[in-house]
């Protein structure tokens, strides 16, 4: 394995790659996404992307926020070649909702708010309230790493150039038209 | 930010290698001997080291007090003494001045002037209390697994050092490469693959 310092920078790419690829994914094949062992039913994009261009010289960076905000500027940005580098997502078990951000970079996940828990008013509900908490922040967690594997495993494979690719640029010619 | 708050930011990391002696007796003695250590009162700038997670200011880490099920939980904790710079560039004037006036000298050497100024800060950091910060974390030893509740760098880094030293055991931050090559069941030739990556674009011009 390579120095991790130096693997930090150096595939930071494949961390953009990820959250634009999710993207595509999310629009195109959600049901792809879900981890049968997680009970989710659903995965959405919340209210903020936020896209980088750094080709061409550029140092161009696009957010959009808000609840229901149009992503058609982040299309637009697809197309001139940034890719995603920050994402709010929200993930659905049936009424309960789990709300994060994943940063490509580093893969963290940030701002993570997840279904209500009993509240802590004894020292003697500390533990079972702890365990509830791990509990559904693994959830989280696991969603996270089941959904970076598979674009892992594409990303690696023949397909990826082959097909994979040209399925994300016909969805965003196809997407910035809509 | 801590494991019960309302919204959490969690860096994931993967423990290398195991505890062969009593895990509980080793876990337990490398707590305690690397418990933060109280500096108010005291001339250093910064302390850095493991709390408890419910009694953060009153650590004790006796029998298995931070097991939550299968899980560990026990806290960084950061206290540090920041100083204006302002009220720093105040002192050394005025002690400049006050040894200027007592050598009956016009200027001082160089090396006086640093031996000032580090008496003065040493002066100030005593004086001054520490501001805490504690940081969460979840240690699942079966697992391998390691969370961090936070995404702050310079946290992240002391966490790195302090786990290392304190239980002989490293920790492997979850990036993107990290991620890709330990948690994704890569066959060897894939992770060759993996490492000869460059980045892709994405769109490819007109589509007929």
């Amino acid at each position: 394995m390579l120095d991790v310092s130096v693997a930090y920078n150096r595939y930071k790419f494949l961390g953009h790659e990820f959250l634009t690829w999710l993207w595509y994914m999310i629009e195109t094949d959600n049901e792809k996404l879900m981890d049968p062992a997680a009970e989710f039913d659903d995965l959405y994009i919340g209210n903020r992307v936020v896209l980088e261009n750094s080709s061409h010289n550029r140092d161009e960076v696009i957010s959009i926020k808000g609840d229901g905000a149009g992503l058609e500027e982040g299309v637009i940005a697809l197309q001139k070649g940034a890719k995603v580098t920050e994402m709010n997502l929200v993930a659905k078990a049936g009424e309960s909702e789990w709300r994060f951000n994943i940063k490509g970079e580093s893969l963290n996940i940030g701002n993570l708010k997840s279904p209500e828990t009993g509240r802590v008013e004894q020292a003697e509900d500390v533990e079972g309230a702890v365990l509830e908490k791990v509990y559904l922040y693994e959830k989280v967690v696991n969603l996270t790493n089941y959904v970076y594997r598979q674009f892992i495993k594409s990303r690696v494979s023949p397909e990826w150039e082959q097909v994979v690719v040209k399925n994300i640029s016909k969805w965003i010619q196809q997407a910035s038209r809509e | 930010m801590g494991v019960l708050s309302s919204s959490v930011s969690i860096t994931q990391y993967r423990v290398e290698g195991s505890i062969e002696s009593s895990f509980m007796e080793t876990v337990t003695d490398a707590l305690k001997k690397n418990t933060i250590r109280e500096i108010d009162n005291e001339p250093e700038d910064k302390s850095v080291g493991w709390t408890d997670f419910q009694s953060p200011f009153k650590p004790e880490f006796e029998g298995s007090s931070f097991m939550y099920g299968t899980n560990l939980l026990f806290s960084l904790r950061i206290d540090k003494k920041t100083i204006p710079s302002k009220v720093i560039a105040k002192h050394l004037k005025m002690a400049v001045s006050k040894r200027l006036e007592q050598s009956e000298r016009e200027a001082l050497h160089k090396n006086e002037k640093s031996e000032i100024k580090d008496e003065v800060l040493r002066r100030l950091f005593l004086r001054m209390p520490a501001t805490p910060n504690m940081y969460d974390l979840i240690w699942n030893y079966e697992q391998k697994i390691l969370w961090f509740f936070t995404s702050q760098k310079a946290a992240n880094e002391e966490l790195e050092t302090l786990f290392s030293k304190s239980f002989k055991l490293s920790i492997i931050r979850m990036f993107p490469y990290t991620a890709a090559s330990l948690i994704c069941g890569l066959e060897d030739a894939k992770k060759d693959q993996l490492e000869k990556l460059s980045p892709t674009t994405f769109y490819r011009g007109q589509h007929a």
